[in-house]
């Protein structure tokens, strides 16, 4: 299949191309950029003009839910609603049930996912054996499975002396370890940020210190070992500025922040909205502006989904009896381009947050549009809007924040290694 | 911030979830409301026929006496009929869900659920949910809200002291986890009290609860100095030893109220309990059982309270 995109305005933020050009792909890969290149015939020519064509997004957190809760959501409505996010490459946390502690698992998970050819996905792999937090997993064997990293998820690791010897460990075989900085202790039972809004309505605090103090413990363990870690979803205002001293220092940390985190505060629980009851949970005002702030500057390398599908009865419940979680992969880039709005950022600057950086963290070599490259393409209508409706969405998870809004931007095409994998009609 | 969800479009109560937000002048319809009933609990017959025929449900999904009771003879004097459930008991445990629960009940032919539950919001919740003519009474979900304990301190208040924008009022205790404090202090703030003040160690405070219009003390002199009103906390047997205190007798010394301790307070000074008391822990039994205390009155102002909120509600007033 060759396929020639005509007339996009094509943004690569790996290069920083932002300019009218056509796209010519042939055999999964961009073959032309530009011109097109010599005996080049499109079987397809998909006019774009208005349109903008960016790498497909990169997202370093979704949960697809298999194996083991697929009442929640499956693989196949996931993925689906990946290629509907514009969504090409996602990394896929361990907390499944069981838990991505074994080769097999890990093989099962990418096969299927071949099978249904609508996103790459990158396991992330066990760090503990069922994410007990006692015993390493094999992550060695694990990385030739096609583990990228690995990780605990949402599950405690609260013997220090084991997170050690796992960065000790990872370290030997220069495997990147991605943790969520949180203090199982001083989070213990909480289902809210601590501060004025918990106090109100009266649910359990999380202290800001349950991530920092969890944080300056897994900076000091690099320090010591030399390991590589990425810290996923920040959400104080002193982790922030934690993580900006010790790359200052030269810690090779890297880190992101989720669309919720980035663009939601505690104020938007109103009154016990289930919808914003997520983890980490929504911090104050201060917080949200400095994880934007930090975003744009580079602190925060990525922006990810944090998708994650909950039932409807899991949420419809009090609010400290719900499950945390919310759906994401369709709305990540309508909620980075209305943080570009926000932030004042050239659209080539805050795609990158969600294409080529997530990329290199994840060390893949896409989210970029060059000759040469996997055709892994976005196609995107900068004018129009997403309403987020629990029809518009093909995430089995309907529950969202954003439920109602409607958001700028809308994916009109998405191709992965070539061939299409979504394709939205009129308006 | 969203609307208020028990109000309606014309600011008229649908339900009673939490203090917050309720206008001035709907706490003192309420309050004068209740005035009226208390006549009626003085009464040799003590009914009137305001509820005839509704069916009320008491949902608790934590143990209560008190708080059950007074709301079952409230709607009795009303001359509704009264369902009890203790939930917590009986199909909770069995695994059908909250919704469910409240479903099957209201195909019962509920008009009212007076909902108790140990998660905050949870009043809220089954508000949202339940069909339009029904209406759900708030009694205390988790540390959030308990708005008729709220109401009737302040009618006791207004009852001994008149009005409340010249008194000092000092509550002390366990705020942190007390769906009465918040309500408390929303109904003292709403009604104009210029000097709230809460007394109690760090361990038992909200972050940022300066927010809410109070005052923050941690000791029992400066706290309770020339106050009119010293409302005190229940402080839960399960929080005397570990990480919050180090010991019931600790907590007593430096917080317990005493006859030594209340004389900071003004020579006329009321003193209030929710109710249970754990004499000897927050409250010295020569205070509970002395002059000041208007403890037992709370008891019996309650029950008009609520027979005025539940009025209301059904689009009733006064007797």
């Amino acid at each position: 299949m060759k396929i020639h995109i005509k007339g996009a305005r094509v943004i690569d933020p790996a290069s920083g191309f932002d300019g009218v050009a056509d796209l010519f792909i042939a055999a999964g890969h961009i073959v032309g950029l530009g011109a097109a290149p010599e005996g080049f015939h499109a079987n397809r020519v998909i006019e774009a003009t208005g349109l903008v064509a960016c790498p497909g997004l990169v997202d370093l957190s979704a949960r697809l839910r298999e194996p083991g809760f697929e009442y929640k959501a499956t693989l196949e409505s996931e993925l689906q609603a990946a290629a509907a996010g514009g969504v090409t490459s996602l990394a896929c946390p361990p907390d499944t049930d069981p838990p991505l502690d074994e080769p097999g698992l890990i093989e099962m998970l990418r096969y299927r996912a071949r099978s249904l050819n609508l996103a790459r996905v990158h396991p992330l792999g066990a760090l503990t054996q069922k994410l007990a937090g006692e015993r390493l997993a094999e992550m060695a064997v694990l990385r030739e499975a096609g583990c990228v990293a690995f990780s605990q998820a949402e599950a405690p690791l609260t013997d220090t002396q084991v997170l050690l010897r796992a960065m000790e460990y990872a370290a030997t075989f220069d495997l990147p370890i991605w943790l969520r900085p949180q203090d199982p202790h001083l989070a213990r039972d909480g289902v809210a940020h601590d501060g004025a809004v918990a106090s109100r309505l009266g649910l359990r605090a999380i202290p800001a210190c349950a991530e920092t103090v969890a944080l300056s413990t897994i900076l000091l363990l690099v320090r010591a070992t030399g390991a590589r870690v990425h810290l996923c979803r920040l959400s104080t205002r002193q982790g922030v500025e934690m993580v900006r001293r010790a790359r200052h220092d030269g810690l090779p940390v890297t880190c992101d922040v989720s669309i919720h985190h980035l663009h939601l505060c505690d104020e938007d629980i109103g009154w016990f909205d289930t919808h914003c009851r997520l983890t980490p949970p929504l911090r104050g005002r201060e917080d949200r502006a400095a994880l934007a702030a930090g975003l744009k500057e580079g602190t925060i390398d990525a922006l990810c989904s944090d998708h994650t599908p909950v039932d409807d009865d899991a949420k419809q419940l009090p609010f400290g009896e719900a499950e945390p979680g919310a759906t994401g992969l369709e709305l990540l880039l309508p909620l980075t381009l209305r943080w570009a709005q926000e932030a004042g950022l050239p659209l080539v600057e805050a795609l990158a947050r969600v294409t080529s950086i997530p990329a290199r963290i994840l060390g893949i070599p896409h989210g970029r549009l060059a000759v040469g490259a996997a055709a892994d393409i976005c196609l995107f209508d900068p004018e129009g809007t997403t309403r987020v409706t629990p029809q518009s969405l093909r995430s089995q998870g309907k529950n969202t924040p954003f439920l109602g809004q409607t958001l700028p931007g809308r994916v009109r095409m998405t191709l992965m290694d070539g061939h299409v994998v979504f394709e939205q009609g009129g308006p | 911030m969203a609307p208020n969800p028990q109000l309606d479009e014309n600011g008229r109560l649908r339900h009673l979830l939490t203090i917050e937000g309720l206008p001035a002048e709907l706490i003192h319809t309420i309050l004068d409301t209740a005035e009226s009933f208390v006549g009626v609990n003085e009464r040799e017959v003590k009914k009137v026929p305001l509820l005839r025929g509704k069916a009320i449900f008491n949902l608790f999904f934590e143990p209560s006496t008190r708080t059950r009771t007074t709301f079952e003879i409230a709607a009795k004097r009303l001359s509704a009929d009264v369902v009890n459930l203790n939930i917590g008991t009986s199909s909770q445990t069995k695994g059908e869900t909250l919704l469910d629960t409240v479903d099957n009940l209201a195909a019962m032919g509920a008009d009212m659920f007076v909902v108790r539950h140990p998660e905050s919001g949870a009043a809220h919740f089954i508000a949202r949910h339940v069909a339009p003519h029904i209406r759900v009474i708030n009694a205390g979900d988790g540390r959030h809200a308990h708005p008729t304990q709220g109401l009737l301190d302040v009618f006791t208040i207004r009852r001994y002291k008149g009005d409340f924008r010249e008194l000092s009022i000092a509550i002390v205790g366990d705020i942190l986890h007390s769906r009465v404090a918040r309500s408390e202090i929303h109904a003292l703030r709403i009604l104009g009290v210029p000097d709230l003040r809460v007394v109690a160690p760090r361990t038992l405070l909200p972050k940022g609860v300066e927010e809410l219009g109070v005052t923050v003390f941690h000791d029992m002199a400066r706290g309770l100095k020339n106050v009119d009103v010293v409302m005190m906390l229940r402080l839960q047997n399960e929080r005397m030893r570990g990480p919050l205190l180090p010991s019931a007798g600790e907590y007593f010394k430096h917080y317990g109220l005493t006859p030594e301790k209340l004389k900071a307070a003004k020579p006329d000074a009321i003193v209030m309990h929710p109710g249970p008391m754990n004499r000897g822990v927050e409250i010295d039994s020569s205070v509970a059982d002395g002059r000041q205390a208007v403890i037992l009155p709370q008891v019996t102002f309650g029950i008009a309270v609520r027979m005025a909120v539940m009025s209301l509600l059904a689009g009733g007033g006064g007797a």
